[in-house]
């Protein structure tokens, strides 16, 4: 039904959006003299109900076979008035949209140019609409599993609510456990929640699940594919320790030769590990790892004799010879939930952390006051580095305990000279929950917090804040602009903006609540899986608001801070979120795959290949075809794996091979309507 | 220069893909940054759609400047769209510049989704670029039917 066209124009006013700046009524003189045009209207919101029936009934009154609405991006509206179409029986890509909003009436102010230009946009789109053609909407099936990248609490929840709903989970970490940054913390604020309490239990149902496969140390290493048919391959990186075989026992760790000489990352640093190791007692799978950069006999080929580690295994576990193993599966949808890191406080070198002892990240104090961190949860100042040369028999002195705590917020949040100009929506918050524990486990610490703004928005956010100053914490409004040291204190320089006054606070030990950025490794999803970044660095969700958990590619997800800083309710909100979306096609079994994919024209292919050479999908192959009784190769294209993106139609020399709905011969028309003076 | 002179207000053929400059620009509609309104989009969705015969037409039809956007390097929706497309770019620009077309009037940039600020730069940019060399009149124009 290609037919001679009969073009309806729909030009919207958007309240005052479009016709407060564009005069509508003047577009709509226009379009009505365009070639083709049959109708042309104006309404107040074309997306609404009497909007959409405008368009419906015109297609029936004046047997209309193309469509063009002047309104928004159609990056918000096409699939809406696609619909519109459909119900009013044409084939939904007979529509074209001229974007007179985003592109026009928002950004230009003076109300000639602005109709001038939005003329010009929508006769672009009438004079494409003409040329436009009816295409095939495919359905393929979505093979039900879901690939969940990061372990965290916003990994776990969405593997448990997929794997629950009965599809298949593939639940993929980098790091030797499960449970991501929540499983450092002590205490969650503002409930007093204890973290390990509420976290651990699901990390054991992670790995228990029957429909949830578990690779920890391991890493995504390719995806090709699309929504519904992706296929990855998984490294699994080697333990050195049979999984199988190892019970946890520990036997291994104790015996290392280098046992208490390794900073442990889980630790942040403050405890001490040894090349063969558990990150925590709670760590899911309950299966120690060598490392192998600083085990002995991996990195030196030689670890005294023989590796202590070796003899201590009972269940001889441990095998030197063990090899990272690629693993490869197909899955149907993708969730991304790689987490943070945490700002890196030796960009702020006036707060001297790195050069006193006592100057810490809230992430290290958290670790200090967790009952299973390094200390037992003793807080103690802290001798970094220094080996304890302990003399036979002589009692290890009992480390100090600190007498005041001082706690800087916004350290990398809100601060434009380091690059960060968000807030991270967790810092003032942790930064309560740890002045309270300090004073809860050191009563007659004196307790102060430097700050910007205190922002105590959520539930039982307000009221947690207002508990901690009862409790005796004293808030100085005020950003420290040095810290340095006098005799055995620290001193905290900063000016009390409420007072106006300059002062010099004495401490002991200095938190800086650090604030939450994107993974330093972010980049290697980035080119694994095309995401977007917003401004902040973080990943970009498809829309700021309707959207908040899709990505721009369809069948991929986002769940967590990898998508921007939240707390672990949001988190989890989010993740259950992504966890219903990525459910959405699984549960429908199928889905719609791009129609706008690209054609050949056999009988003027010269079989040149440079269309094959340029697909990045491999979409395209040469076969060899009967021309008047000549053999000749032509390209031919599998619709299944074209995207649409048109790089053949660019490269092809005599135009054979097009892209639907961005044919040449519907975009040069464009360029002449808006080529026109 | 002889055309040159202030009241000229040149007429630019934008081509944007879809993912990251077609969005950036509509951030900035979103966001109500202010710029030129010499600028008109064509979208496609990738970058590497544009043939440069597409730049020759515009030039043609009497477009003033051309500009290519897409996403940054590395970000490309389609994997390598936007390298095909800096490549012909580059090409395309020695040729034109043979032709005797002032290298001002074709340009390319990378705007990302979340530049909306940065699309309203590159417009003065080229803008600007055009005004500084003038109405584009070397190539006959010529209307044809499509």
């Amino acid at each position: 039904m290609n037919g001679k066209p009969k073009i309806g124009v729909y030009v919207c006013h958007c309240g005052t959006n479009i016709a407060g700046v564009v005069n509508v009524e003047e577009v709509v003189q226009f379009a009505s003299t365009l070639p083709d045009v049959v109708v042309a209207r104006n309404y107040s919101y074309m997306c609404s109900d009497p909007g959409q029936a405008l368009i419906t009934d015109d297609i029936e009154k004046f047997g209309l076979n193309r469509v063009v609405v002047a309104s928004c991006s159609p990056r918000m509206h096409e699939p809406t008035f696609r619909k519109t179409l459909l119900s009013g029986g044409l084939n939904p890509y007979f529509l074209e949209m001229a974007n007179i909003r985003e592109q026009c009436s928002w950004v230009h102010e003076d109300p000639i140019a602005a109709t001038e230009k939005a003329k010009r946009i929508v006769e672009a789109a009438v004079v494409k609409a003409r040329r436009l053609e009816a295409l095939d909407v495919k359905e393929v099936d979505v093979e039900p599993a879901c690939l969940i990248i990061g372990a965290g609490i916003a990994g776990i929840q969405a593997a448990l609510d997929i794997a629950d709903a009965g599809f298949k989970v593939y639940l993929v970490e980098k790091s030797p456990t499960v449970g991501g940054h929540m499983a450092q913390l002590d205490k969650t604020f503002p409930t007093l929640d204890c973290s390990a309490c509420i976290l651990t239990p699901k990390m054991v149902d992670v790995a228990n699940h029957p429909n949830i496969e578990l690779m920890t140390y391991s890493q995504v290493e390719e995806i090709s594919g699309y929504i519904g048919n992706f296929e990855v391959k998984v490294r699994k990186k080697s333990r050195f320790v049979d999984m199988d075989k190892c019970t946890g026992c520990g036997a291994c760790a104790e015996v290392c030769r280098m046992a208490g000489r390794i900073p442990n990352e889980f630790d942040e640093g403050i405890g001490m590990r040894g090349a063969i190791y558990l990150p925590f007692p709670q760590a899911v799978p309950a299966k120690y790892t060598i490392d192998k950069e600083n085990c002995l006999f991996l990195s030196k080929g030689k670890c005294g004799e023989s590796p202590k580690c070796k003899e201590a295994c009972q269940a001889d576990a441990i095998n030197f010879d063990l090899q990272d193993e690629i693993v490869e599966f197909k899955v149907g949808t993708i969730i991304v939930a790689t987490g943070y890191d945490v700002f890196d406080a030796r960009k702020k070198p006036e707060y001297a952390y790195g050069v006193y002892d006592n100057v810490l990240t809230a992430l290290e104090f958290e670790r200090l006051v967790n009952a299973s961190g390094p200390t037992g949860g003793k807080i103690v100042m802290l001798e970094r580095g220094k080996k304890k040369k302990k003399k036979e028999g002589e009692e290890a002195e009992a480390p100090r305990v600190p007498k005041s705590i001082t706690f800087i917020q916004c350290v990398g949040s809100r601060d434009k000279s380091v690059g960060n100009e968000y807030c991270s929506r967790v810092c003032c918050m942790y930064t309560a929950k740890l002045a309270h524990l300090a004073k809860d486990k050191i009563p007659d610490c004196e307790v102060t917090i430097f700050y910007m703004d205190v922002r105590a928005f959520g539930k039982g956010f307000e009221e947690f804040y207002d508990r901690v100053r009862r409790e005796g914490v004293r808030y100085i409004r005020g950003n420290p602009s040095e810290i340095f040291r006098r005799g055995d204190k620290l001193v905290v320089k900063a000016e009390d903006t409420l007072t106006a006054t300059p002062l010099e606070h004495e401490t002991d030990m200095v938190v800086l609540s650090v604030g939450l950025v994107p993974r330093s490794d972010n980049r290697e999803i980035i080119d694994l899986l095309k995401l977007s970044q917003s401004s902040d660095l973080f990943y970009l969700e498809a829309h700021p608001k309707l959207r908040p958990v899709d990505t721009a590619s369809d069948g991929i997800f986002l769940a967590g801070v990898c998508q921007g800083p939240k707390d672990i309710p949001d988190a989890v909100a989010q993740a259950k979120g992504a966890a219903s979306a990525a459910m959405i096609p699984m549960a429908s079994g199928k889905v719609k795959v791009e129609a706008q994919t690209s054609v050949v024209n056999e009988a003027t292919c010269r079989g040149c290949g440079f269309c094959v050479a340029v697909c990045p999908y491999t979409a395209i192959e040469l076969v060899e075809v009967n021309r008047n009784g000549w053999p000749v190769k032509v390209a031919r294209v599998n619709e299944a794996l074209c995207k649409g993106c048109g790089a053949c139609a660019a490269a092809c020399l005599s135009g054979s091979i097009q892209q639907r709905s961005f044919k040449d011969i519907q975009i040069l028309p464009q360029i002449q309507a808006l080529g026109v003076k | 220069m002889a055309e040159k002179n202030s009241d000229f207000e040149p007429n630019i053929v934008a081509f944007l893909c879809n993912w990251c400059s077609y969005a950036g620009a509509d951030l900035a509609g979103t966001s109500r940054i202010q710029y030129p309104p010499n600028v008109r989009v064509i979208r496609v969705m990738c970058s590497g759609r544009v043939n440069p015969l597409f730049v020759m037409n515009a030039l043609q039809q009497g477009a003033d400047g051309v500009l290519i956007s897409g996403c940054h390097p590395g970000d490309c929706h389609y994997m390598q769209g936007n390298y095909y497309a800096r490549r012909r770019f580059m090409l395309m620009r020695n040729f034109l510049e043979y032709l005797g077309v002032e290298p001002e009037r074709v340009r390319m940039s990378w705007v990302s989704a979340s530049e909306g600020a940065k699309w309203k730069e590159v417009i003065e940019e080229v803008v600007n670029g055009v005004k500084s060399v003038g109405p584009m009149n070397k190539f006959q124009r010529r209307q044809l039917n499509w």
